[in-house]
């Protein structure tokens, strides 16, 4: 059955949706425009000297091979960050759903995280990891393993990965409890009584109905992934070493805020832009027909 | 316009104008934007309320804006919403960004003379003026605090892997014959470590043996300048770094001074790293150790030449009163006076940047109480500076060193050779300067 609503004054819908029409189009469609026009443009630090240059700044970029390979490692960031939040959260969160004593207290432990400031957590593994004092590098040492982040870039690519998620699970977790006890237990109590162990109680029926909330959460990560993270590698690698960990936004952060260089910034964004949309369209076209609503 | 809106709009006109007398009538403020933290700020907050105190006129209010790049970028975008402060620090490789924002500075020289201010740029010391000195001659920053690379060692390492404490090694290959020994004994964790490695490992490096870093007196004559750091003795020394850092002689610590908190840790024995960064070391090490000259190779001819310095110096925006402009002279003349100058050097470690401060700070016998502290104004000073020598100017200076320290880095881990990792450094930071030069046309 559809539903609708029928207004009879002409105006009210419009004001009603005015203040998110408002916000919308302040605080993304004219950013979003202003780097549009600015990716056109070749600039000086102070913008005394402005010149339309076209497409330059991109045909820069492309014939650039480390931005070329900037999407590399960002295919791999963006994989790893995404894959191992949303599996390493909704571990935890079936595990604190089934917990009975204390459950409030490991909920709380568990959401801690995200109220730590990007840069903050990055600084916090950092330490960690760190070849010298940190204590995870020693134990790591203790088991044979060299570790060397600020040489070896794969080391690198695990410390900020590792900040990364870390961060990122406590929002991962808050959503896939609420999905998991949103679950009506006699769906569960039914298949038990018929049979099925755990596992099989997990895939068969809990799985499928998280699926609406995994499919939103992959969305999510992956623009985390993509646009939230630049702090976390400024403050663990700063994109280093080599460009092991520069990711794309990473990039954009520092060649137009630390450089000033405006005009490849904004086309970076824009490029930024255009695959966050891509990506968004093919998750939505592809992956959403999986989910059961 | 009804009524009650006219009288507010009255009341509001009428505000505006009462501030505005006040403010008239009042002290004129000067704001200075600075990125100088702990013991540093507060200096910078004595400068300001002697100054202050010292006259009724003008009132000079110190603002704390961040790290060096964050400064820089506060006050490029105040200069472009239209609120740019007075005087902004700018840290020397943004030098040449500023110096090619023709309309958004008012050069050192020009607000001087104006405002009839006694300003002598030859009572600096040359390769400090002459950093900050535009191709025409005119000193267009004032130099604040400038610092250069020194070498530390930890003596009681030394001691104990059988090496003569009082005498550090002066060339390269004695480092890493040091180095060897210290390995050997197992007289420390890590052997040699680098703070700021293309400022110690290209920038001075070729200026200590008085090899360009690039066309045009390294672009100080001009913005068509070209790197030249994959010459023979780039090659050779980047190779040396690959070979003691696959012996383990040399430890990478990182691109910024993280390499300062493992050598006071007492974890490396050996520190190549700003002589700015003596104040710390003094404060965290728990053992001896000494500053010597920056390491050369002695069958360079000419070698060792003279240091370059770092640190940053202060520019005057464009765009404010007459009056305002005074403010900002009288306030440059009292940071320039040669006493307070030699306390700044004192207290700081950052370079006496006068001969007249050095004077002071060396008949006072502060040289001889506090050994070590003047290896690095004698380095500048050691000789006449050549066009290879006296300093550089490089756009997009920023980006630039991080991809000559990317490059470092993926040489060290194995990936290319020195040859492959200097050459890789000079195309990318060629690029680099061709988009500035199109971007920056005079």
């Amino acid at each position: 059955m559809e539903k609708r609503v029928l207004f009879r004054s002409g105006w009210l819908p419009y004001a009603l949706l005015a203040p998110q029409l408002a916000v919308t189009i302040i605080f993304f469609f004219w950013p979003a425009g202003q780097a549009l026009f600015q990716s056109l443009l070749q600039q000086d630090p102070f913008g005394i000297d402005v010149e339309f240059v076209g497409l330059d700044n991109f045909a820069t970029l492309f014939a650039d091979e480390h931005y070329l390979a900037s999407f590399r490692v960002t295919a791999v960031f963006s994989v790893l960050v995404a894959s191992f939040g949303l599996l390493l959260s909704l571990i935890l969160a079936v595990f604190a759903d089934r917990v009975v004593r204390g459950a409030g207290t490991y909920k709380t432990l568990l959401i801690w995280p995200y109220a730590v400031a990007h840069a903050v957590a990055a600084v916090l593994w950092l330490f960690l990891f760190n070849p010298t004092l940190g204590i995870v590098a020693h134990w790591i040492k203790g088991l044979g393993i060299g570790w060397d982040p600020l040489l070896n870039g794969h080391d690198a690519m695990v410390l900020v990965v590792v900040a990364a998620v870390w961060k990122q699970i406590s929002y991962n977790f808050i959503f896939f409890l609420a999905g998991l006890q949103s679950i009506p237990k006699s769906l569960i109590e039914a298949a038990a009584i018929d049979g099925a162990g755990p596992g099989r109680r997990f895939w068969t029926i809990v799985f499928p109905l998280l699926s609406p909330t995994t499919f939103f959460l992959l969305v999510v990560n992956i623009v985390y992934a993509f646009f939230d993270t630049f702090a976390i590698v400024d403050a663990a690698t700063a994109g280093g070493p080599g460009q092991a960990t520069e990711i794309l936004v990473y990039k954009v952060y520092k060649d137009g805020f630390k450089a000033l260089d405006l005009g490849s910034s904004a086309a970076q964004s824009v490029i930024l832009m255009m695959i966050v949309i891509g990506l968004t369209v093919i998750q939505f076209k592809w992956i959403e027909r999986r989910v059961q609503y | 316009m009804s009524r009650p809106q006219a009288r507010i709009a009255r009341l509001v006109a009428a505000g505006a104008l009462a501030a505005f007398a006040t403010s008239a009538f009042a002290q004129t403020e000067i704001q200075w934007w600075h990125a100088m933290t702990g013991a540093l700020n507060d200096r910078v907050n004595e400068f300001a309320k002697g100054f202050n105190e010292s006259q009724k006129d003008y009132k000079v209010v110190p603002v704390f804006k961040g790290t060096y790049p964050e400064t820089m970028t506060a006050a490029i975008a105040a200069f472009r919403a239209g609120n740019a402060p007075h005087i902004v620090q700018v840290f020397e490789v943004g030098t040449a960004t500023m110096m090619a924002a023709k309309g958004a500075i008012k050069p050192v020289a020009e607000v001087m003379r104006e405002a009839g201010e006694k300003f002598d740029p030859k009572s600096y010391i040359g390769a400090v003026a002459g950093y900050y000195t535009s191709a025409k001659g005119e000193m267009l920053s004032f130099p604040f605090n400038s610092s250069t690379t020194v070498f530390y060692y930890n003596k009681d390492v030394f001691e104990k892997a059988g090496l003569d404490p009082n005498r550090p090694p002066a060339t390269w290959p004695e480092v890493m014959a040091a180095a060897a020994k210290i390995k050997a004994a197992g007289a420390s964790q890590c052997a040699y470590t680098t703070g700021w490695p293309s400022w110690v490992h290209v920038e001075n490096f070729s200026a200590w043996h008085n090899v360009p870093i690039g066309t045009r007196e390294n672009g100080m004559a001009g913005l068509d300048t070209r790197f030249q750091i994959n010459s023979p003795l780039h090659v050779r020394h980047w190779n040396n770094l690959k070979e003691w850092s696959q012996k383990g002689y040399f430890t990478y610590a990182g691109r910024r001074n993280e390499a300062e908190a493992k050598f006071y840790s007492g974890e490396c024995a050996m520190l190549t790293s700003s002589s700015a960064a003596q104040a710390n070391i003094n404060r965290n090490a728990k053992f001896k150790y000494a500053v010597a000259m920056l390491p050369y190779y002695a069958d360079v001819k000419g070698a060792p030449q003279n240091t370059i310095i770092g640190g940053a110096s202060l520019w005057v925006m464009s765009g404010k009163k007459p009056n305002e402009y005074k403010g900002v002279a009288k306030f440059l003349s009292y940071l320039a006076d040669p006493q307070r100058q030699a306390q700044w050097h004192q207290q700081t470690g950052y370079l006496p940047i006068t001969p007249a401060a050095y004077d002071i700070t060396k008949s006072a016998g502060f040289y001889e109480k506090n050994p070590g502290t003047d290896v690095s104004v004698r380095q500048m000073m050691l000789k006449q500076p050549t066009p290879n020598s006296k300093g550089l100017r490089f756009g997009s200076f920023v980006q630039i060193r991080d991809m000559f320290e990317e490059e470092m880095e993926n040489m060290l881990a194995g990936k290319q050779n020195a040859k492959a990792a200097l050459d890789n450094a000079v195309r990318r930071g060629n690029e680099m300067l061709a988009r500035f030069q199109k971007s920056a046309r005079e």
